[in-house]
């Protein structure tokens, strides 16, 4: 186990070890370079995945708690749990569904394209869709993407069957068993996916992609990575010149340390990254490090989403087989004639017992409810997935109210819904009812909108320092050896599953790491 | 001597709290599962009459007939445990099902419904609701009644039990489900 010393200014400090800080702590010590990655959670093996919901749930996710304000579903439905993340070793690549659609070329010009829509932060993203694509290409090689590459699709599951026939009755073109970062056959010294439906519990045979068990074993095997379990960053530190200097940090056993870095990539998710840099604020930075733009934290996005489910007079057996194996792409694109700007997916999904009552249907008792349960059998389901308007006041703060276990305040998010929003996601779950009814449903369903599982935008890349927190690469504007390395960078949702965009991102900015090196600019 | 030992605490539990069973039947697709198709779940606070009063509380939040009795009797035993835990959620317990009544238990379903809808809005009443849905729909006696086959990596997956194995509309073309095409 390589150790590095709590003094050595030459090492990189990574927060967060899922897609972004799993992937960066792999291309940085495999190009040479000493990494401390810090991660808040254990570390747990497909041995030690738990495979009852329940448990797995406690086993993997982000528990402590955040406050709320504003006006969307999960401020009533789940007020202490806006959003569905992990706090383990792999973070959330470990209970994702491993859907990695691209942005499209309109999503990234959003701004330009969908013009002033008021009451947003609308942007246009500072790099071109041409050059994303290259780190795209990259990172679908890497991560063992379905239907690219010539990697064969996911054989389509008895859900799928239900949505494809739906989809295709109503027109749509552009039905698939979706593109999953999902062995679909052994590759990559992982096995194939044999249709468990536990992908949210963490894969019990790596067919899915996890930092956990690809990029994070290897950049241990380079001899050059420290991993540092459930040890918790509290502040990022900076000398009077303002450059950071390291990292505060609680270890395992609760005792404050020092870690000294040359350069640090926080990549804790859009919520914890805002949340650590708003509590590493300093004279010099008062309003959070890095933040003289005043953009930190605001700019949140998570996706417009709920679930649509059919019951029909036959079976389904919705819960087997890869989860997110089914997209219906057609409404992904740039339409205002449907009453509103940006567009949606529609993917497969389904939900074990007990999640589908927790999470997936709306509140209820007695004999209705009941009757929804008792055609589990008979159910397919979809979930709908669409870009969200940023706003400015749609923001990470600091909790006023709640504390830590470290006595440090938590994320309070503030998510008020733009008209934009709501029309987006009626289109979206009639759509998904409409696909359902074509094979004769006899009954559709709508949940209310779940916990967020994609964070993104509240440290945005802009070209201009007044407009976003980082620059192009994700390099902080204020603080030239502080890089975001995850969701935070997206400058707008688009309506693609966000993991596939933050590993391109992440592969591309440790490019520009290493030249930036070796031109001794870092 | 052990038995004895463990007869005695019986007896004295039972002197201020009850216990439900009941018999699995014959003919139940549980009746594989169990090893005994004789069940009793114990109280630790509750009295039978709390308890029966709580049983159909519950079964009037989720009425699934042929559900077998011992499902809702764990949802009976979580709330009975968490009574036990905590003098709060005990007396928020004990209250609320004396709001209820003796008749409770007694009323047709419609009347049942009628009551619960009065104390809809109480803690009481929420979270006996969220037990009932945390534990109702978590165990093998509910699995098996719903059809839900659970985690499949011990078996194998679902990729040889039948994850395409849906008949009733056509089958996905090899272009929507192989590569994409070119």
């Amino acid at each position: 186990m390589t150790k590095f010393a709590l003094n050595d200014e030459d090492v990189v400090v990574i927060v967060g070890s899922g897609a972004g800080g799993g992937t960066m702590a792999h291309e940085l010590s495999r190009r040479g370079h000493k990494v401390v990655l810090f991660e808040a959670g254990k570390r747990q093996s497909l041995a030690s995945f738990s495979q009852n919901p329940g448990e797995a749930f406690g086993q993997l996710t982000w528990l402590e708690p955040r406050t709320q304000s504003g006006t969307w579903d999960p401020v009533k439905n789940s007020p202490t749990m806006p959003a569905w993340h992990c706090r383990t070793v792999g973070g959330t690549t470990v209970h994702w569904t491993a859907a990695t659609p691209r942005l499209r070329p309109y999503e990234m010009k959003a701004r330009t394209t969908y013009g002033d829509v008021p009451g947003t932060s609308l942007a246009d993203w500072p790099i071109e869709h041409a050059e994303l694509k290259r780190w795209y290409r990259v990172a679908e090689k890497r991560m063992g993407v379905t239907r690219r590459n010539g990697n064969p699709g996911m054989p389509a599951s008895n859900n799928f069957k239900v949505m494809y026939a739906g989809a295709r009755r109503l027109g749509y073109k552009r039905v698939h068993t979706n593109f999953l970062a999902i062995n679909s056959r052994a590759r990559d010294d992982r096995s194939f996916c044999i249709q468990q439906g536990f992908c949210v519990q963490g894969c019990k045979t790596g067919a899915k992609w996890s930092t956990l068990y690809t990029e994070i074993p290897r950049a241990e095997a380079t001899g050059k990575l420290d991993l540092r379990i459930g040890s918790f960053v509290t502040r990022i530190e900076h000398d009077a010149s303002g450059r950071a200097t390291g990292v505060v940090y609680r270890d395992a056993e609760g005792r404050e340390q020092r870690q000294k870095a040359r350069f640090i990539c926080v990549a804790g998710n859009a919520i914890e990254s805002a949340r650590l840099l708003l509590l590493s604020e300093s004279g010099r930075f008062p309003h959070g490090l890095a933040n003289s733009s005043d953009q930190l934290g605001r700019n949140y996005c998570h996706h417009l989403t709920g679930f649509v489910w059919g019951i029909f007079d036959k079976p389904v057996s919705m819960w087997r087989g890869a989860v997110l194996a089914g997209v219906v792409e057609d409404e992904n694109v740039f339409n205002p004639k449907r009453g509103f700007v940006g567009g949606y997916h529609l993917e497969l999904c389904a939900l074990d017992l007990p999640t589908l009552p927790l999470v997936g249907l709306r509140y209820g008792w007695g004999r209705d409810f009941a009757s929804i349960i008792d055609n589990y059998r008979n159910m397919a389901g979809l979930l709908i997935n669409g870009e969200d308007m940023p706003r400015p006041g749609n923001r990470i703060t600091l909790s006023k109210t709640v504390k830590d276990p470290h006595g440090l305040p938590v994320a309070h998010i503030n998510c008020e819904e733009h008209p934009n929003d709501i029309a987006l996601r009626t289109h979206a779950l009639n759509q998904g009812r409409r696909i359902y009814e074509a094979v004769g449903a006899k009954r559709t369903l709508f949940s209310e909108t779940p916990p967020a599982t994609h964070q993104m935008g509240t440290a945005r890349m802009s070209v201009d320092p007044g407009q976003g927190v980082t620059d192009p690469y994700g390099r902080c504007h204020d603080v030239p050896n502080l890089f975001i390395s995850d969701g935070s960078l997206h400058t707008t949702a688009g309506a693609a599953n966000p993991t596939l965009t933050i590993v391109s991102l992440v592969l591309r900015q440790a490019d520009y790491i290493s030249r930036e090196i070796a031109a001794n600019r870092l | 001597m052990p038995t004895d030992l463990s007869l005695d605490r019986r007896q004295f539990v039972q002197g201020v709290s009850g216990a439900i069973g009941g018999v699995i039947g014959a003919m139940s697709p549980l009746a594989a599962l169990v090893p005994s198709r004789a069940w009793a779940v114990e109280m630790r606070v509750l009295t039978n009459a709390q308890a029966a009063t709580l049983a159909a509380m519950i079964h009037t939040i989720a009425p699934h007939d042929g559900l077998d009795e011992a499902a809702y009797a764990l949802v009976v035993g979580a709330l009975d445990k968490d009574a036990a835990a905590s003098p709060e959620a005990g007396r928020q317990m004990t209250a609320g099902l004396a709001s209820l009544g003796v008749e409770f238990q007694q009323a047709v379903e419609a009347e049942r419904v009628r009551r619960l809808q009065a104390i809809e809005s109480s803690g009481f009443f929420q979270s006996v609701r969220l037990k009932t849905v945390l534990v109702l729909y978590s165990n093998p006696i509910a699995w098996a009644h719903f059809g839900y086959q659970g985690e499949a990596f011990s078996k194998g997956g679902y990729l040889f039990r039948g994850f395409n194995d849906l008949k009733w509309l056509p089958e996905v073309p090899p272009a929507a489900s192989g590569p994409e095409p070119q």
